[in-house]
């Protein structure tokens, strides 16, 4: 499975991340499925509603904006494929509390925020099994979406 | 009958169904009905234990089961079950 993503998405998502810094951002991908390969369409960057002081190191989505978003992905004939968020100072793999809450299918993607600037972005998802979060492949497209 | 909502992450393991009926009058009764239905949903409705995973929000008519009486919630005629991921980590 892979995730196709236009660079200035990525961009967003980056931008996101910096402004949430020392806090962790995050935010919900909507797009199309093509067998095995997802293709980002746009996406949808929420408030951290996590308890405050923890919010450096844990995220939560609030359920109505990711109600809105189903909605939202309905109307257009789209699905909210995956979920991103930021690992500030932290690299960009899933902690134990992100494969514990994991929902399956999504491809979650992984920013780190090192010192308020975005670097490398990562691609995981649950396996079936829920066991572990394993790595997929993030295809960056330059081109206009 | 009612009808439950499956949210996007689900629909792979329920033939992409977005609603499916129900006869069951209870949350929990409707869960195990779609589960029974389509068994491929079910471990990633409840874990090892038979628990409801902790990323499963249940709405009724937009009312979060957790304010009402849980998975015995009854459903009525017409009523929508929504089945909601919690979205979270760290």
């Amino acid at each position: 499975m892979s995730l196709r993503i236009a660079a200035q998405l990525l961009a967003e998502i980056h931008r996101h991340a910096e402004q949430q810094y020392p806090e962790e951002g995050a935010g919900l991908i909507l797009g199309w499925l093509n067998g095995d390969e997802r293709s980002a369409h746009s996406v949808l960057p929420v408030s951290n509603n996590f308890e405050a002081p923890q919010r450096g190191r844990r995220y939560l989505i609030d359920t109505q904006d990711i109600l809105k978003a189903e909605d939202e992905a309905q109307r257009q004939g789209l699905s909210v494929v995956g979920v991103f968020h930021s690992h500030p100072d932290h690299p960009p793999t899933p902690s134990k509390f992100d494969t514990d809450w994991a929902v399956p299918w999504y491809i979650y993607l992984i920013t780190t925020v090192r010192q308020g600037v975005a670097e490398q972005t990562r691609a995981w998802r649950l396996q079936e099994d829920h066991s572990e979060m394993i790595e997929e492949q993030l295809a960056i497209k330059q081109e206009a979406r | 009958m009612s009808n439950i909502r499956v949210p996007t992450a689900l629909r792979a393991y329920t033939e992409g169904q977005i609603e499916v009926p129900t006869k069951a009058t209870t949350v929990g009764g409707a869960l195990q009905e779609l589960a029974d239905r389509y068994p491929g949903l079910a471990p990633h409705l409840f874990g090892s234990e038979g628990q409801l995973r902790p990323y499963v929000n249940l709405f009724v008519n937009d009312q979060d089961v957790r304010t009402l009486a849980g998975v015995q919630t009854p459903l009525a005629e017409g009523d929508k079950l929504m089945i909601l991921p919690s979205v979270a980590g760290g």
